[in-house]
């Protein structure tokens, strides 16, 4: 049943296991799905759905699958209950209301709705034919039309379609650029703990202690442990050129995140303009004077640190692939950009590139032939929280 | 099946999370509740517990919570103090096993609502360490050989604040209801639960106070539901008149509770928002 939305789902990239679909089969066998389409779709958002951020998604996916349905619940009361009379003395009144009421296709509504804007010139509430409440007229709101246009106001037949339609939790959807704190909690998910297995038992063991004593009739016996540590180091890298500037303040919010998660063994950030070269800075200005041999600090900053990256990749193609091709900001170079990129990749064993520019846009952008010979160089994602997400997974695997 | 929350509990609940505890109770599955802080998830199980008549369980999870916490404690040095002194019974190892929360909920006879409040404050693996309790509804204690098992399962309420993301075996286990910020009609109504006969004016005034502080976009911490009735309930007890709302808004203090978002309110007064 409905076999083809759990796939429809898992396609828009909601994890809806099977478990969970056996779950609302079972709910649907007990009959909490009302047999009406709002109450399944809560039902359904309940049972499948875990996180707000995903309503999103899923409210796009139920619009798309069960758009054109028409359910019952769009009918009023009191018509069902003259439906529910008609077997007994069919009623007059039904019979002329439902005469009144023209179906129409929706292009057809439109260009209706388009003349009678036209047409009409002050309010009107009731009646079946200009726009206004109640009524009959397929448009305005608060009005009875099976196929009419809602204008403004609170349904009071809403069906499970308008309400997926209406998107109400567009703002928590994870592709949404975000503030520090989403950020934080990304780089939370960036720690690696030692493991227990190796390093020397130098934690003392409270509880195991206790009880391990109290067994002993209270002779002293102290259990040890492996400490647990998180020992990632972080290296961050800052494209500080012009063309950054409109997403500084993005940027600095990855900054203050990242400088503020104190659960990092290390942090190193430095600043670079449009590409790496034999110099890097330790200013966001790139200043000659704040610039340090990149050579030196391959040498001192161990393989294993993390790498990110942030950049958008976009430059004139000669500072990247040629030499002396740098901009004048930067000393002339003897060797070409590209070369320094690949020489840092292959330093580090985890190296990831985020790029404030939506991905949609990277095919296309201004500078959009360098931004594409980086991303065979560098595992590029889009500065999001989705993104951020998929960097630092990538950042925890080995390559 | 619960049809609708007492007006007793002065819990005000849409429609759609009556929804989800049915379903959560039909299904037997622990309901998780997400939403801002204030927006009435702890009190959501205190109104099921009163509705239904079941005797409520709170289980306050802190950072330094553990899993084991919450099923029993063996209190194995007490043992061993009352077999130096010669206390009594000590070959009875069930004195010393004292049954943490969730083990209170599973052995009570009557049915129960147990609340595990702030799961997100514990630590990353503590959801994991309890699908099993929450699915079988039933745990092994070794020290005694015995198995705690519910006869009747506990209605299981679960907050997050969503501190930390959980896992997803445990998500997948549980039915999620987010709880939106109640909107100004839904809040009115809220209000007047609580304040049947509060001046209509003041309230109007308030509550367009409240929705433009809501609205300033330098406020880290927006004021909730519980910060509304608290200032509300403040200023009928000082006696303020509805028009000094707009003038000096008295007792700000109770719905900003940060220094930096006080002064980002005085700023935004100063640039001349109005409401």
């Amino acid at each position: 049943m409905f076999i083809d939305f759990f796939f429809l789902l898992r396609e828009r990239g909601l994890k809806v296991s099977l478990n969970e679909w056996m779950a609302l089969t079972d709910a649907l066998n007990r009959g909490l799905g009302q047999s009406s389409l709002t109450a399944f779709y809560y039902l359904c958002r309940a049972i499948l759905i875990k996180t707000e951020a995903d309503y999103d998604k899923f409210d796009l996916a139920f619009a798309e699958f069960f758009n054109g349905i028409k359910t019952p619940e769009e009918i009023p009361d009191e018509v069902w209950e003259w439906l529910d009379k008609e077997l007994k003395e069919p009623s007059e009144a039904f019979e002329q209301a439902l005469s009144r009421i023209q179906k129409y296709d929706f292009d057809e509504l439109q260009k209706m709705l388009e003349e009678r804007l036209k047409e009409q010139h002050s309010e009107h509430n009731g009646g079946g034919y200009w726009i206004g409440t109640g009524g009959t007229s397929p448009f305005g709101h608060g009005g009875y039309n099976p196929a009419g246009i809602r204008i403004g106001g609170e349904s009071r037949h809403r069906s499970a379609v308008q309400v997926a339609g209406e998107r109400n939790f567009r703002d928590f959807r994870e592709d949404n650029t975000l503030d520090i704190r989403n950020f934080q909690m990304a780089f939370r998910k960036l720690r690696q703990f030692s493991s227990r297995n190796d390093g020397p038992k130098t934690e003392l063991d409270i509880d195991a202690t206790i009880k391990e004593t109290s067994d002993n009739a209270g002779m002293l016996n102290l259990v040890f442990d492996r400490p647990r540590k998180n020992t990632v180091k972080v290296l961050l890298l800052f494209d500080s050129a012009g063309s950054m500037s409109i997403y500084s303040r993005l940027c600095s919010q990855l900054f203050q995140a990242a400088y503020q998660s104190n659960h990092f063994k290390d942090l190193q950030v430095f600043y670079f303009h449009n590409c790496f070269y034999q110099e890097l800075f330790t200013d966001p200005s790139c200043r000659r004077s704040s610039s340090i041999d990149t050579n030196w600090i391959l040498r001192n900053l161990s393989s294993e640190y993390k790498v990110i990256i942030v950049g958008d990749g976009t430059m004139a193609p000669s500072e990247l692939l040629r030499t002396g091709g740098a901009s004048y900001r930067v000393s002339y170079n003897p060797e070409p950009g590209i070369v320094w990129l690949k020489r840092v990749k292959d330093h580090f064993t985890h190296t990831v590139w985020l790029n404030p520019i939506k991905k949609g846009n990277w095919d296309y952008v201004y500078g959009s032939q360098t931004l594409s010979l980086i991303r065979q160089i560098y595992p590029m994602y889009e500065l999001t929280l989705e993104g951020l997400d998929g960097a630092i997974k990538k950042l925890l695997v080995n390559r | 099946m619960l049809e609708n929350i007492k007006e007793s509990t002065k819990y005000v609940a849409s429609p759609e999370l009556m929804n989800s505890v049915n379903i959560a109770m039909a299904l037997q599955k622990p309901l998780l509740i997400k939403g801002e802080p204030g927006t009435g998830k702890t009190m959501l199980a205190e109104a099921i517990a009163e509705s239904m008549n079941m005797e409520l369980i709170i289980w306050n999870i802190k950072s330094t919570t553990k899993a084991q916490d919450g099923l029993y404690v063996y209190d194995a040095v007490q043992r061993l103090y009352d077999s130096q002194f010669g206390g009594e019974g000590v070959d009875d190892i069930k004195k010393y096993i004292k049954l943490g929360k969730l083990g209170e909920a599973f052995s009570r006879k009557e049915q129960v609502v147990l609340l595990i409040d702030e799961i997100d404050k514990a630590d990353l693996e503590f959801p994991n360490d309890l699908l099993w309790e929450l699915d079988k509804m039933e745990f092994y204690i070794p020290e005694t050989r015995e198995t705690v098992k519910a006869e009747k399962r506990p209605v299981v309420i679960i907050t997050s604040n969503a501190e930390k993301e959980l896992p997803d075996a445990f998500l997948r286990r549980c039915i999620f209801h987010f709880i939106e910020f109640p909107n100004a009609e839904k809040m009115y109504e809220i209000v007047h639960v609580h304040y049947p006969d509060i001046e209509q004016n003041l309230l109007d005034q308030a509550m367009a106070a409240f929705y433009m502080i809501r609205s300033i976009p330098d406020i880290q911490k927006k004021p909730s539901t519980s910060e509304l009735l608290d200032w509300l309930q403040a200023m009928v007890l000082g006696g303020i008149k509805p028009e000094r709302i707009e003038k000096d808004f008295p007792f700000i203090g109770t719905l900003l509770k940060k220094n930096q978002d006080i002064d980002a309110f005085k700023q935004s007064r100063r640039r001349g928002l109005h409401f």
